[in-house]
């Protein structure tokens, strides 16, 4: 923002210029803008599965085992159509469940991020907000809770109210809110000290509305960019998770559980059933944190020159 | 510094206390723990002589001191896969997971920490940039896909690493080693590499931005004007300066390796605590997992107090505070 006209008489001309600047800045990266790309791409074969793969991986009237463990290209016997990344030990097409396996996991990543957000910057603020004890106590369980290993407190969670997507779910809000609480709760007391807050609290509002109203948006930057990296981590503990059999049920296989499952074949060379997904799920992280890496730059005014 | 050092333990040890809490508190809230302990095989007089045995049919405030006065006398329950004190599995299989750990970080220092002096020193260079992105790339890999890879190429394709197991071990102070032998130390390799990759990317970046940090101070400059040699102000000025948050960071990554190790030693089939606690999961071995959770915990918090003693030793500046 360091051309922004901060003498623009107009507000809506300037919130539009701070939008077009924040654009701007973010496709001056050539790595962010590919990353960009590549994450639109992922995102949309997602929503689209259905229409764009030849079959359902998770209809199992759909799937022939004497198509089993196919090479790449190779075509179907009784359907069709080419398997073009081959099959996996169901005959399951790895291209289809690959498309499949993508919608779960952005489910996961983007469904546990946002819980987590909203769980995470409304316990911030009430920290910030009410200060003392009650803010001193949830910045003690904050603490303790970021200080361990992610995957301990998965496996902990789990290995207590056993297997599911929705389990896989809520570990990742559980163990993921504190980042987003320890944020909210740092800018929001840095925010309560400037003057507009003075000004709102001058005018006579509500603290409810200096807090939802104004501190919050001013918060939103550094939460925004922390919620894109915490999508990326999300997915790969899912992948994680779903890979040592503790995450989403066998019939309906994440991209972990893929990898999984071809680990077997693995070692008789047949490597497409664990590499293919790989590369999928490694292609999706790199482009979130690569977007997520490009945002803070942007979004940090203490980055600016 | 000695009232530091207790008030850091009382800490420390309350930490834990509140792990009891929680792990307790896990196995009563969720689940009848009735149905978790005593098998369902049982009839309604067994079932009754086996509640009371347990002390399940106490208060649970004194369910929970019985539970602390037990852990503390090192009972955590017994296994009901392998008929054994859980405590003793998980110890017994425990120093395989350091061992590996270890050597993973011992990995991580002496490939990163050169070259993230070099990318430090030479920022604008093509192979420092490419050390960057790369290091992105440690990031973001998935450890447990990066273990297939390894395994696919180096195991199956090319056939120089063995793919599982932990080879021939010899014994020192009582306790079976990997590292001691040539074909352990064939095993550890690519399992520990695994492992690392996350580490090596991570003291690249720290040592990098340390050097960058450094560099500029006018300690560096007149560590120049003296005379010394590049070398000796690169090693006794400005890597000894980015030591201290490396150390520190290394210290809380040792607890986290161990964690991590789960995924490496269930795809490498090494026979460490990290195995045994996956399988315990699958198979509803409850005292097993809760017995691994307490010794993680213990490790997590000492090594966290050793990383505070460490960087108060490290940096004068520390010290000075704690001194007055």
């Amino acid at each position: 923002m360091s051309q922004a006209p901060v003498t623009s008489p107009v507000d809506a001309g300037r919130v539009q210029s701070i939008w077009a600047q924040i654009i701007h800045d973010f496709l001056r990266s050539k790595p962010a803008i590919i990353g960009l790309v590549t994450l639109l791409i992922v995102v949309l074969m997602a929503l689209f599965a259905p229409f764009i793969t030849p079959q359902n991986p998770y209809d199992l009237m759909q799937l022939d085992v004497l198509d089993a463990r196919l090479a790449p290209g190779s075509a179907s016997a009784e359907h069709g159509y080419s398997y073009w990344l081959g099959t996996d030990g169901q005959g399951r097409d790895l291209y289809s469940a690959i498309v499949y396996g993508l919608r779960i996991s952005l489910l996961v990543g983007v469904g546990s991020a946002a819980i987590a957000a909203v769980v995470g910057t409304v316990i911030g603020l009430m920290a910030a907000y009410a200060g003392g004890k009650v803010d001193a106590l949830i910045m003690r369980v904050v603490d303790l809770l970021l200080s361990f290993p992610t995957i301990l407190m998965a496996l902990m969670i789990l290995a207590y109210m056993g297997k599911g997507i929705g389990n896989v779910i809520l570990t990742l809000v559980l163990v993921e809110w504190a980042y987003y609480a320890r944020t909210a709760r740092g800018q929001a007391l840095v925010e309560t000290r400037r003057e507009y807050v003075d000004a709102a609290r001058g005018q006579g509002l509500p603290q409810w509305r200096i807090l939802l109203g104004h501190i919050l948006p001013n918060c939103l930057p550094p939460l925004l960019v922390i919620a894109a990296l915490q999508v990326a981590r999300a997915i790969t503990l899912e992948a994680t998770l779903s890979f040592l059999g503790l995450g989403v049920p066998i019939t309906e296989p994440s991209l972990g559980l893929l990898i999984s499952n071809g680990y077997q074949y693995l070692l008789s060379n047949e490597y497409w059933i664990s590499f293919f997904p790989g590369v999928a799920l490694l292609l999706t992280i790199v482009a979130i944190n690569l977007v997520g890496d490009q945002l803070r730059d942007v979004l940090n005014p203490r980055l600016q020159k | 510094m000695i009232g530091w050092l207790l008030r850091r333990i009382g800490q420390a040890m309350l930490v834990v206390l509140a792990m009891t809490v929680i792990v307790f508190a896990g196995l009563h809230a969720i689940g009848n723990p009735i149905d978790i302990l005593i098998g369902e095989d049982l009839n309604q007089q067994e079932r009754l002589e086996a509640i009371a045995h347990l002390g399940l049919d106490q208060p649970l405030l004194q369910q929970y001191f019985s539970f602390l006065k037990n852990a503390l006398q090192g009972d955590l329950g017994t296994s009901f896969v392998y008929n054994e004190p859980a405590i003793g599995l998980i110890l017994d299989r425990l120093p395989a997971t350091l061992e590996l750990a270890v050597v993973a970080l011992v990995m991580a220092i002496i490939l990163g920490v050169p070259l993230g002096l070099y990318a430090g020193m030479k920022p604008a260079s093509p192979v420092s940039k490419l050390l960057m992105s790369g290091s992105i790339l440690g990031f973001s890999l998935p450890a447990f896909w990066v273990a297939l890879m390894l395994i696919m190429v180096f195991s199956v394709q090319l056939g120089w690493m063995p793919s599982s197991g932990r080879g021939d071990t010899r014994s020192l102070f009582g306790i079976e080693w990997s590292f001691l032998t040539l074909d352990g130390l064939h095993h550890l390799l690519l399992p520990a590499f695994n492992l690392a990759l996350f580490k090596i990317s991570l003291v690249l970046r720290l040592t990098r931005a340390g050097v960058r940090e450094v560099l500029p101070q006018d300690f560096v400059k007149f560590a120049r004007a003296k005379g010394l040699s590049e070398s000796r102000v690169m090693v006794m000025h400005v890597l000894r300066n980015t030591m201290i948050p490396l150390v520190t960071v290394l210290g809380l990554e040792l607890g986290s390796t161990i964690a991590y190790a789960v995924v490496t030693e269930s795809i490498f089939a090494w026979p460490g605590a990290g195995k045994l606690i996956l399988d315990s999961i699958n198979s509803l071995d409850r005292p097993v997992v809760v017995a691994y959770l307490m010794v993680v915990v213990v490790i997590f918090v000492t090594l966290n107090l050793i990383v505070d003693l460490l960087y108060k030793l490290l940096d004068p500046r520390v010290r000075l505070e704690a001194a007055q």
